[in-house]
């Protein structure tokens, strides 16, 4: 079997083992639904809450999709400002490191409490988010090769056309890979912020739908929620690598496949 | 400094922020249309001297006359942007408005036809050798057809057999061209095949130990690199080039 082959075949085998021992040991233990219902119950619930849970998943996709676009366009943004003037790094650098490094589940019911609750989910989602895109996009304007910046300098380009012609292009793969983190962590703190929320929230979306699951012990539908909530993660890396992919397969070694 | 000097230093020296003195006292004047090499150790301040006269670097004394925009610079790696074409890399100098060509993809064309590059227009620098790579930077210096091409070692990185094939066609280009260059190296064999004269440097600090005419008519090919007056031309800038760096020890 090939080593592609293999790949894409073994994480399907795995979860076919995971599904099957997972349903045995309901089975062997009698274990009743409202504590591990077996996969064909989740599947069910999947089924049956179909209307219920796509529409809040289509919330918590919205939600995660604006944040993400707001940390991408601020994030690329404010590493612009910082590359092109130093004061404004050193002045808003620290406080950039101080809102990533504080626990978003932490700032989130401080939001909760000055914001109304769809514009303090979308904070989280950003908050979290953006950081990924700022740090990677200065380090790459920041590691543009000394040669051709001199090449440029020796050309007579202006400010602009260094930025829009050499330092933007040279850094495009690590902003790319800014994004794909950034992708994951705004799903993480929109969930985050609709957990937090929890019961006093009127929102609806996939995390609330976990939490209010939850207190009614319809623990099924959790898991259906879950799962879904993991396969929009999983979506949003895929598109996310395949546009990185995209843009970067003809000439960044990183996406080159490479030829023996 | 003579009356068609092109580039001319007079006393310059150079010390960088941590204290190292690269340069001190070089002077030199070279002619319009000339090919001359700067041939030194390696240290020895070349590099600092080039980017001095491209105005890319500030001399900290002395006074410098160069064409500062109308230069090529070839560097000692290609310096291409992996993420364009050959043909973008080379349009660049047009893109960024320092050269103005009536028809500026025709330029492109043609500078990538001098350096035997036509059939790799639309390829990514990944995609070429090593050799290619560095042809693709000489076209773009090329491109504007600049009045001064500045070159810093730029086929030390290659093997003799395709270093051999560039300097062949780095003549020829010249010749077809005939403009002013400098050409940084430190082989001696290629700066005896290639120039017209031959500043040896000294180094720590940096300045022009000697000069050496190469009085033989071009175009220079393959008997001329075999010749019992090549072989003398090296063995006198090799001692010239060892007294300069006993001046060091
Ligand atoms: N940016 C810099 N800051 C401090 N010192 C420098 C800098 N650039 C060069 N130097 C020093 O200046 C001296 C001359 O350097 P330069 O690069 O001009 O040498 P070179 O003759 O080109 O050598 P090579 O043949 O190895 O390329 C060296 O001692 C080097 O350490
Ligand atoms: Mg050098």
């Amino acid at each position: 079997m090939s080593d592609r082959a293999l790949r894409t075949a073994l994480p399907f085998v795995m979860l076919g083992l995971t599904v099957f021992v997972w349903d045995l040991a309901v089975l062997w233990f009698a274990i009743p639904p409202y504590v591990l219902p077996a996969p064909g119950v989740v599947a069910a619930t999947l089924v049956n809450d179909a209307p219920l849970l796509l529409q809040s998943l289509l919330v918590t996709l919205t939600i995660t999709f604006q944040g993400f676009l707001l940390a991408a366009v601020g994030g690329i943004a404010l590493a612009i400002v910082f590359n092109q003037w130093r004061v404004a790094d050193y002045a808003l650098y620290p406080y950039a490191v101080i809102l990533q490094v504080t626990p978003v589940v932490a700032i989130a019911p401080l939001l909760l409490i000055y914001l109304p609750q769809p514009l303090a989910v979308l904070a989280c989602a950003w908050i979290v988010a953006f950081f990924p895109v700022l740090a990677n996009t200065t380090l790459g304007l920041n590691s543009v090769d000394r040669n051709l910046l001199a090449l440029f300098q020796l050309y007579k380009a202006s400010r602009w056309q260094i930025l829009l012609r050499l330092k933007l292009p040279a850094a495009l793969p690590e902003i790319l890979a800014g994004l794909r983190i950034a992708g994951g962590l705004s799903l993480i703190g929109a969930v985050v912020a609709e957990i937090a929320a929890g019961s006093a929230g009127a929102g609806s979306g996939l995390a609330y739908r976990i939490a209010e699951s939850g207190y009614r012990l319809n623990i099924s539908r959790m898991f259906a929620a879950l799962l879904l909530l993991s396969l929009a993660g999983v979506a949003i890396f895929f598109v996310l690598s395949a546009l990185s992919h995209a843009l970067l397969h003809r000439w960044h070694e990183s996406a080159v496949r490479q030829e023996r | 400094m003579s009356a068609s000097a092109v580039v001319s230093l007079r006393g310059v020296g150079k010390t960088f922020e941590n204290g190292t003195v690269a340069l001190a006292g070089l002077s030199l004047d070279i002619a319009e249309g000339e090919f001359v090499s700067l041939l030194g150790p390696s240290g020895c301040g070349k590099s600092t001297a080039l980017r001095i006269i491209a105005g890319l670097s500030e001399a900290s004394t002395g006074a410098v006359t160069a064409p500062h925009d109308d230069v090529g610079f070839v560097f000692q790696d290609p310096t291409l942007m992996p993420w364009a074409t050959v043909a973008d890399n080379v349009m660049l100098p047009f893109k960024l408005g320092a050269a103005h060509s009536a028809d500026a993809s025709a330029a492109v064309t043609q500078a990538l036809a001098r350096v035997g590059l036509s059939e790799f227009a639309g390829a990514f620098p990944r995609e070429l050798s090593g050799g290619m790579r560095m042809r693709a930077s000489i076209a773009r210096a090329l491109v504007t057809e600049p009045r001064l091409l500045l070159m810093d070692e730029p086929f030390a990185a290659l093997d003799e057999i395709t270093r051999f094939k560039l300097n062949n066609d780095l003549l020829a280009v010249w010749q077809e061209m005939r403009r002013t260059v400098i050409f940084v190296t430190h082989s001696v064999f290629e700066s005896v095949f290639l120039s017209q004269r031959i500043l040896v440097m000294t180094a720590r600090p940096g300045r022009v130990f000697t000069e050496i005419d190469i009085p033989v008519a071009y175009p220079r090919d393959e008997s001329f690199r075999t010749s019992a007056e090549y072989a003398g031309y090296c063995r006198q800038v090799s001692e010239a080039l060892a007294q300069a760096m006993g001046v060091v020890a």
